[in-house]
């Protein structure tokens, strides 16, 4: 079985203009009311951040990922997306790693006021648009959807850019969702070299306005056949591949295999790649009560499927050796999940491969598993 | 009681209500049981208790301290949940201390139930292992209340020492008024007990069904309904007609904070009560 990749949220018409530099959608973003967050160098990183200027992205800057490796590098040139993802996705704006359930006084709750924040996320790769259309399916797809999820999402102005350079752990191409943007953005851009500039194009109503309103210069022949470019040439340049056929059912199949001790070895169970990965949902709550005033706050967090206390019943884990707990994990993103929700848990953005200190590859324990 | 059906899996409705914000329910009667079981009756502040179909729990929350799920034991006639909490961590603690008139938060009912009309014409067998009669109860009143509509009734009860037994008297009703045939074992007896000791499996000798026309609820530790399924099929009951409760690490009771998983089953929703023929082979991997 070959499950679906995650529906398209939004329709992408056709029509595509060209702007020279970024400027002036920033601008008009900010002007439109909305706080902008897009690529910045932080610390040796390319994080994802709030910006004021285009001038703010990582400009000439590269990466060179690799498992348990991330390193940024001069290109020499001027693109200001040429790099893979780094370890922000867009998942911090829809599924906070914090968020106050309700405050509790006198027996009653009450629930926060519900302020979703106008946020434009410049610079979405492919990998996370689809892993938006994931948490789509985990927060809103059952039969108990969750309406904070719901203000955030539908408030989040996104602003995908076509991989032109992927990483050396990116497999979106496995994955069946990158490198190119197809669905569920507001506006795209494909970054172009010679003479530097982007070709933008608008999914939706909302993105279309946006783009009218920034009068670009209409995008020739060659400025769309040079974008058609860029994502072949990414697609052909992947750092990472998985085979996909009957992974599911094979993993299934594998839960008693000796692999999971063996990758238990290498494994440090400490939960970096669900918490860099886009679609790890799982959570947990904290309790708290003011000081004297009479009042209970729920708050719910992200939690780790790699935590000892996350199967905790009557004292004791259910998951207690790491092999367990690494067996959970991969088996829920190639396997369970398709039961669960009808597609992967892993879109290929090869985070967890990059992030994880001693370098466990989730492809290449694919490959291994029996 | 009306025949539990699959799609009548609880929803949240779309009215913009988080699904994690619980409901104030007011603590109305709370009867210490044996040891250290509480059972407590607990009514909505304001409203009814929406309809619950036995074998589903609902999350009850202690303010600032943390929320758990219970399982629904009955209907008070007042109309509040008849829960029966133990006091094994410090939830559960609080919840078995809260005072009468005392405001807890509640959601739910969630899971699947028990489906007593599967069993209709069958031999029914109850299987409870300490706590696990709690879930069964609701289960139990049905058989007792309709003893026509099943075969042969048997309910077979495991506790670690006399004392912790559950429902003391509601069992001995059930031997006496409803003809269903009680049988307990003890872990430790005291000098007083006369009955069997030792595990709960040893008393489905004693008891009479006949395998092949014979449905039963199974609830109690993990390893006590693995032994009483397996010994059930070993004897030619059908996988698909000995149902179980499962219990896990849950935190949200609305497949959302992914604690409960087993294999691909979200033990809230999917459970807690599932069929040994889709749980069979997953209870066996260890630590899955």
């Amino acid at each position: 079985m070959r499950p679906a990749a995650p529906e398209a949220t939004r329709e992408a018409p056709a029509a595509a203009g060209v702007l020279r530099s970024l400027e002036p959608l920033v601008a008009e973003l900010r002007a439109r009311g909305y706080t902008v967050v897009g690529p910045v160098e932080r610390d040796g990183v390319i994080r994802m951040r709030e910006i004021a200027s285009a001038a703010e992205l990582p400009a000439g800057r590269g990466d060179a990922q690799d498992a348990g490796r991330y390193r940024l590098t001069d290109r020499g040139d001027e693109l200001v997306f040429g790099y893979a993802a780094g370890p922000d996705s867009a998942k911090r704006y829809t599924h906070p790693p914090r968020e106050t359930l309700f405050r509790m006084r006198d027996g009653v709750p009450e629930e926060p006021a519900r302020e979703a924040p106008r946020i434009a996320l410049l610079g979405v790769r492919a990998c996370d648009l689809a892993a938006l259309a994931v948490q789509d399916r985990v927060f809103l797809g059952g039969r108990h959807p969750d309406p904070a999820y719901r203000a955030r999402r539908e408030a989040l102005l996104l602003v995908a850019v076509d991989c032109a350079v992927p990483g050396g752990t990116c497999f979106c191409a496995s994955m069946g969702t990158g490198p190119r943007a197809a669905a569920g953005y507001d506006l795209a851009l494909t970054e172009l070299a010679g003479p530097h500039r982007f070709v933008v194009r608008a999914g939706g109503e909302r993105g279309a306005e946006i783009l009218a309103a920034l009068r670009p210069a209409p995008a020739t022949e060659a400025d769309l056949a040079a974008a058609d470019q860029v994502a072949r040439r990414a697609a052909e340049r992947m750092g990472r591949r998985v085979n996909l056929d009957g992974v599911r059912e094979r993993i299934a199949a594998a839960r008693t295999s000796p692999r999971w001790a063996e990758i238990a070895s290498r494994c440090l169970t400490c939960a970096n790649c669900t918490m860099v990965c886009p679609t790890c949902f799982c959570t947990t709550v904290e309790d708290g009560t003011g000081l004297g005033d009479g009042t209970a706050t729920r708050v719910e967090r992200w939690d780790s499927c790699f935590t000892l206390g996350f199967t905790e019943l009557g004292g004791a884990p259910v998951r207690g050796s790491g092999a367990a707990r690494y067996r959970q994990w991969l088996s829920h993103k190639f396997s369970t999940w398709v039961d669960q929700f009808g597609c992967y848990g892993c879109v290929g953005c090869g985070r967890c491969v990059t992030w994880c200190p001693p370098g466990i590859d989730i492809t290449e324990e694919l490959e291994r598993l029996p | 009681m009306t025949t539990p059906a699959l799609d009548a899996r609880p929803v949240t409705p779309a009215d913009g209500r988080h699904p994690m914000t619980p409901v104030p329910y007011r603590v109305r009667s709370r009867r210490p049981d044996r040891a250290d079981t509480v059972t407590l009756t607990l009514e909505p502040v304001a409203g009814a208790a929406p309809p619950f179909l036995p074998g589903q729990f609902t999350m009850i929350y202690a303010p600032g301290v943390g929320e758990i799920p219970v399982s629904i034991s009955g209907r008070a006639r007042s109309g509040g949940y008849v829960q029966t909490v133990r006091a094994v961590g410090a939830v559960s603690r609080a919840l078995c201390r809260m005072p009468v008139g005392s405001v807890v938060g509640v959601r739910g009912p969630y899971g699947t139930a028990w489906r007593p009309a599967d069993a209709a014409g069958l031999d029914v067998v109850v299987a409870a292992g300490g706590l696990g009669l709690a879930p069964l109860r609701p289960v139990i009143r049905e058989l007792a209340a309709h003893g026509a509509r099943y075969g042969r009734i048997s309910l077979i009860v495991g506790a670690r020492t006399p004392s912790t037994v559950l429902y003391p008297r509601e069992l001995a009703r059930w031997r006496d008024e409803n003809g269903i045939d009680v049988q307990i074992t003890v872990d430790h007896p005291d000098r007083a007990w006369k009955g069997p000791v030792g595990l709960v499996t040893r008393l489905i000798d004693r008891i009479v069904f006949e395998p092949r026309r014979t449905y039963a609820f199974v609830c109690g530790p993990e390893v006590m309904m693995a032994a009483v399924a397996a010994e059930l099929v070993r004897r030619h009951v059908p996988p698909e007609r000995i149902a179980l409760s499962l219990e896990r690490n849950m935190k949200c009771g609305i497949g959302r904070c992914g604690h409960c998983q087993l294999g691909p089953l979200f033990t809230c929703l999917d459970g807690p009560v599932l069929g040994y023929d889709r749980v069979a082979a997953l209870l066996e991997v260890r630590e899955l």
